[in-house]
């Protein structure tokens, strides 16, 4: 046969690519359904279940052959990224729309897989939030929390499939009691409030851990490289360390609290190293993180909603082009050291 | 230590070198039929110099260069020149080429040979006319002309580091490894005449750590010289031209220009060895080390093999089995391209032939898409974005592509090794590459045609002009003859126009007169009987003036008598030849209407002469 | 004054409305007497993309003609069979319209560069093919042997019907080693509809 070199290949495709980013999401899952109960898991399986029904509809439209293409895992991995970054106990229809609408819209219609300019996951959550912003906010209290009893398997099917049925007692999120404080010193906020963990809210801050511990494995994994995560984390908590007066009352949050609240390492890890949506080169994935931490940071403190992670991707999203442009690697041979 | 450099990127691919490093070389032996490619090398091909027929010995030169950048071929065993024409030739086109057919007598008889035993006494245009008549051209893949390296013109500045590359640094090639580990001695007599002829400040050879027996090999034989060996990490492709120079010097070389540029000439072992034997031996090059390996062979080891001999000589002696091979390749898994048909001839630059099995290397996995992972370009030597260049070569947007630095790419082969997607990145650059160059051949073709299209346009318009200029001219010359003819009084001339039309006039005048003094005839031109019409009626009247009545009575009837007469004859002529009725009516009546002007013409003479009388 | 136009905000709207269109209105008008450009610009640079081979099958007599008639509206950018995708393509990034496919009514693109030759056995030097030829690529002269500059050929096709004796053949050039470049690997074979991605694997084998 004739065939181009090269003629070995390495050990890596894209379907151990999107299982490895399965794997390494499990302990932030184990963390997330220990403190807020089976519902994570029974979002996830249904968003999986939902997401490969839906990718199967668009290949069979498209006439491109099923098996193949449903092997690659990417559809998984976009609904564990969304099932995640949902409540949990969110009912089966707000997972269905969001999930149909990240495949069928942000993914195929743009051209399948790596043809997508935003990352469907977070398009899927931000046509949630803006049109069902009830259901969205409604975390779950946490294990750990006065008596709160996490619900358990069966009542998480029911919370899910059945959702009339079930009263779930939500309470607020740190972030959004600290989007909505203006008169208590920060030490005071949090010791008033039940669901401050340690570092940050319960549940939180360890499923934040779980994240950073997976994305630790891929980094060593070589997934992906470690521009765009440490220049996102860094510039986030350059930027709460700026304006972080000791805890005022006008404070944005310690850096600390920043790292281990809401979808920060989630969002570091799972979102920003996307390479489908981010910016090609290594330089270009600096600016690129370092300007979604920034933005996080703004839209957390400053702007109409508790977590930022989902808007501030998508808005770098559309400028990764123009980062491209401007970050181009100097050749070899093009003004490199020349002795 | 020496401090060496890295270059950014680079795999760390499966070596798989052990397998064929288990013998010692060995000679393949001298095959029945050998084959010369006339273009084994960069630049010009060879133009033969040997008959169909001829007897030639080994070593003979059978095709001599062309031009400057260009080597010569010799015959690699004494036989029989049974063919020049296009043969089938180790090429991933698959296409045949000229060559020269040589069938072997199997006595291997040398030509004489003329060794240097001093090369210092030699100066430099000497030593690389040698190395040039000697046919030798880089030996480590690429086969650009030696002496053209060499003989760089040194206005280029002087050549401050010579780099002898040992590296090897693709899987499955041991055939330098193996030569370092032989042969180390005659390498570095190679270097050392490189070092004559180059003049360097520093020498350096380098080799990668996976080699020691070889390192160990050549320290030995380096004692007591100035060449240092220089040992790097293992990485591909540190063997690259460009990349070693960045490892061993940390200067790059710059696009599109060549190592001289920086003050560095790069050269493989194989070469110095070969130029080793050139100029102590006088031999020129006619075989090389070729190592044969792959998990389709059951003894892969290395051969010193003639050049020209089919590749099946090399695979038979190894053990192939076709069965097992899914593909043979010459040269290496990075790098090297599929063979079709494995009667092909090796050439200098054969450094391996590879036969793998299908677990050994699979057949490429189905394309899918690109997830834009950028592990390409952290793997890319040359700092390339292969992951832009894909998309790029999609849309063949052209222009990008070269804003991307396209033509930087040195095809190692790193991107697609590295792709999850298995895209095979390198074919597509490969294929926009020459893309972009037919484009611009394409862009300067139709400049030119258009040019060519104006120029035509340009050339028949000038000459409806000058035709038109011409035109006026004529007229306005003959507007001023015309003027100048009117003030000399010359009337035909100032209007020549009117000068004509009554011309035309007179002479019609003049035919009608002699059509009705004649009978008509169809012989006499009528231009003619008008003139002798016009001058018979001048003579007649001059006559006429001076005559008196009588006179005028008499000549008149004798005129008319000499009509009627006429008249007859032509009639009676007519009747005889039975012309037209026509013809013989006109004649009839004219006859008639003479008689009564006959017999008035009498009554008035008579009458006249009466009056006289009286 | 000022009181009035204080007075009526409406007027003084009204005012600095039309002084501003009157200001711009004389400076758009110098602008366009001052820096008018001579000819047509965009003509020239249609005609720099188009590939010259002067053969007509756009209907028009030459490139420049063509290249006027895209220029003036009056025709559409799909004619050019020599020219192909590659410069319709073009042509609709200059443009900024859409890339339509090639119109087939004018011909279809061919694959590989042509070249005319003239089967010198047979020619009768008549001159009627170098009066046809565009591009002036045809040497002779009346009564003397005629061929054909290969390094200027076009391709056109405008030689072939005046030879009365037919002698003239439009071959394409051959591949060498020399020549021979990879093509670009098929798009992703899964890629396309099954059956024709079918069909394109038995047109290629």
């Amino acid at each position: 046969m004739r065939v181009t070199s090269p003629h070995a290949h390495g050990p890596l495709s894209t379907a151990e690519v999107m299982r490895a980013v399965l794997i390494a999401s499990l302990p932030g899952i184990v963390a997330l359904t220990h403190f807020f109960g089976f519902g994570v898991l029974v979002n996830i399986l249904w968003a999986c279940l939902v997401a490969l029904g839906c990718e199967a509809l668009a290949l069979a439209l498209r006439k491109r052959p099923i098996g193949f293409y449903l092997n690659d895992a990417s559809a998984l991995v976009t609904a564990t990224l969304l099932a995640i970054a949902m409540p949990p106990g969110s009912p089966w229809w707000l997972i269905l729309v969001g999930v149909a609408f990240s495949i069928l819209i942000a993914k195929h219609l743009y051209g399948g897989l790596g043809y997508n300019p935003f990352n469907p996951a977070m398009v899927g959550y931000v046509v949630l939030l803006i049109s069902f912003p009830v259901e969205m906010t409604a975390w779950l209290t946490p294990a750990g929390v006065e008596a709160t009893n996490t619900p358990g398997i069966l009542a998480a099917l029911q919370a899910c499939f059945a959702p009339d049925t079930i009263d779930a007692i939500t309470m607020a999120t740190p972030l959004d009691l600290l989007r909505q404080n203006n008169s208590l010193l920060l030490e005071d906020l949090w010791l008033q409030t039940p669901q401050y963990g340690r570092w940050a809210g319960i549940g939180w801050e360890w499923a934040n851990i779980g994240f950073l511990i997976g994305g630790l494995w891929l980094l060593y994994r070589r997934i992906f490289t470690w521009h765009a995560p440490v220049a996102m984390l860094t510039s986030l908590a350059l930027m709460s360390a700026i304006f972080f007066d000791g805890g005022s009352s006008a404070s944005g949050g310690s850096p600390l609290f920043h790292m281990l609240s809401g979808g920060t390492m989630f969002g570091a890890f799972f979102i920003v190293t996307d390479p489908v949506t981010s910016a090609v080169s290594n330089h270009g994935r600096l600016v690129y993180g370092a300007l979604i931490g920034l933005l996080i940071f703004l839209i957390r403190v400053w702007g109409n909603y508790p977590d930022a992670v989902a808007f501030s991707v998508l808005l770098m999203n559309f400028a990764a082009p123009f980062i491209d442009y401007y970050t181009q690697p100097k050749t070899y041979g093009h003004g490199g050291s020349e002795g | 230590m020496r401090k060496v450099w890295d270059f950014h990127g680079g795999i760390h691919p499966a070596e798989n070198k052990y397998q064929s490093l288990h013998t010692p070389i060995r000679q393949a032996g001298i095959p029945a039929q050998l084959t010369y490619p006339l273009s084994q090398h960069i630049g010009a091909p060879a133009k033969p110099i040997v008959e169909v027929g001829q007897q030639v010995l080994k070593g003979e030169m059978i095709a001599r260069a062309d031009g400057f950048v260009s080597v010569p071929v010799h015959a690699s065993t004494s036989g029989t020149i049974v063919a020049i024409e296009e043969r089938m030739v180790a090429h991933p086109s698959g296409l045949p080429a000229p060559c020269i057919v040589l069938e072997s007598d199997g006595r291997d008889q040398w030509v004489e040979l003329r060794g240097i035993d001093d090369y210092h006494q030699l100066d430099k245009p000497a030593l690389l006319e040698i190395i040039r008549q000697a046919g030798i051209a880089g030996m480590g893949g690429a086969g650009f002309p030696a002496a053209v390296k060499l003989g760089v013109n040194p206005q280029a500045g002087k050549i401050e580091t010579l780099v002898i590359n040992g590296t090897e640094c693709e899987p499955y090639i041991t055939a330098d490894d193996i030569l370092m580990r032989e042969r180390a001695d005659e390498i570095i007599g190679g270097t050392r005449i490189l070092q004559h002829l180059v003049e360097p400040t520093e020498t350096l050879l380098g080799i990668e750590d996976n080699k020691p027996e070889a390192i160990a090999a050549l320290l030995a034989a380096a004692q007591g010289t100035d060449v240092e060996i220089v040992v790097i990490p293992t990485k591909y492709p540190s063997g690259g031209e460009r990349q070693l120079i960045e490892i061993l010097s940390g200067k790059q070389v710059p696009s599109g220009g060549l190592p001289a540029n920086i003050g560095v000439v790069c050269l493989n072992i194989g070469t110095a060895l070969a130029i080793y034997r050139a100029v102590t031996h006088g031999e020129p090059l006619i075989s090389r080390i070729t190592t044969v390996t792959g998990e389709a062979l059951e003894q892969p080891q290395n051969f010193e093999v003639l050049l020209g001999s089919p590749m099946r000589f090399l695979l038979d002696q190894a053990g192939f089995q076709a069965e097992r091979s899914t593909r043979l390749v010459m040269g290496g898994p990075m790098m090297g391209f599929t063979v079709m048909d494995d009667e092909a001839p090796i050439v200098n630059t054969t450094n391996c032939l590879l036969a793998p099995t299908e677990t050994e290397l699979p057949p490429p996995s189905p394309t899918q898409a690109c997830i834009r992972c950028g592990l390409c370009a952290d793997a890319c030597p040359a700092s390339l974005l292969p992951q832009q260049l894909y998309w790029f070569a999609v849309g063949k947007e052209y222009e990008k592509l070269e804003n991307h630095k396209l033509f930087d790419c040195i095809e190692c082969g790193a991107c697609s090794f590295v792709c999850p997607s298995s895209i095979p990145l390198v074919q597509y650059y490969r294929a926009s590459k020459a893309e972009v160059l037919q484009a611009r051949k394409d862009l300067a073709k139709s400049d030119h045609a258009r040019l060519r299209y104006e120029a035509r346009d340009e050339r028949l318009e000038r000459e409806s002009l000058e035709k038109e200029a011409k035109r006026k001219a004529r007229k306005e010359a003959a507007e001023e003859r015309a003027r100048q003819a009117a003030a000399a009084g010359n009337e035909a001339e100032a209007d020549p126009i009117q000068a004509a039309i009554d011309r035309a006039r007179a002479k019609k005048a003049a035919a009608q007169q002699a059509a009705s003094d004649q009978p008509p005839t169809g012989e006499t031109p009528p231009a003619d009987a008008a003139q002798l019409a016009i001058a018979k009626a001048m003579a007649a009247r001059a006559t006429n003036s001076g005559q008196s009545p009588l006179e005028k009575a008499e000549a008149k009837l004798k005129r008319l008598r000499e009509r009627l007469a006429n008249s007859e004859t032509k009639l009676q002529q007519s009747q005889a030849a039975d012309a037209d009725d026509t013809i013989i009516n006109a004649l009839q009546s004219a006859l008639e209407k003479l008689r009564p002007k006959l017999a008035e013409a009498e009554r008035e003479l008579a009458s006249l002469q009466e009056q006289n009388e009286a | 004054m000022y009181e009035l136009i204080a007075q009526y905000p409406f007027l003084a709207a009204l005012v600095a409305l039309v002084g501003m269109g009157l200001c711009f209105g004389a400076l758009l008008g110098f602008a366009a007497e001052k820096f008018k450009t001579e000819g047509n610009p965009i003509s020239e640079q249609i005609n720099a993309i188009l590939p010259q081979t002067q053969c007509g099958q756009c209907g028009y007599p030459g490139c420049r003609p063509y290249s006027d008639a895209i220029a003036s509206g009056d025709a559409a950018i799909n004619r050019c069979p020599p020219g192909g995708e590659a410069t319709i393509a073009q042509l609709a990034i200059l443009l900024d319209v859409e890339a339509i496919p090639l119109d087939e009514e004018h011909g279809e693109e061919e694959q590989a560069a042509i070249v005319a030759y003239i089967r010198e056995d047979e020619c009768i030097g008549c001159t009627k093919c170098i009066l046809a030829c565009p591009v002036d690529a045809i040497l002779g002269a009346a009564k003397q042997m005629h061929t054909v500059i290969v390094s200027e050929c076009t391709g056109c096709d405008l030689c072939v019907e005046p030879c009365p004796v037919d002698c003239i053949d439009l071959l394409s050039e051959e591949t060498t080693v020399q020549s021979w470049h990879w093509d670009l690997p098929p798009p992703t074979i899964i890629a396309t509809d099954r059956e024709s991605s079918l069909a394109d694997e038995e047109k290629a084998a």
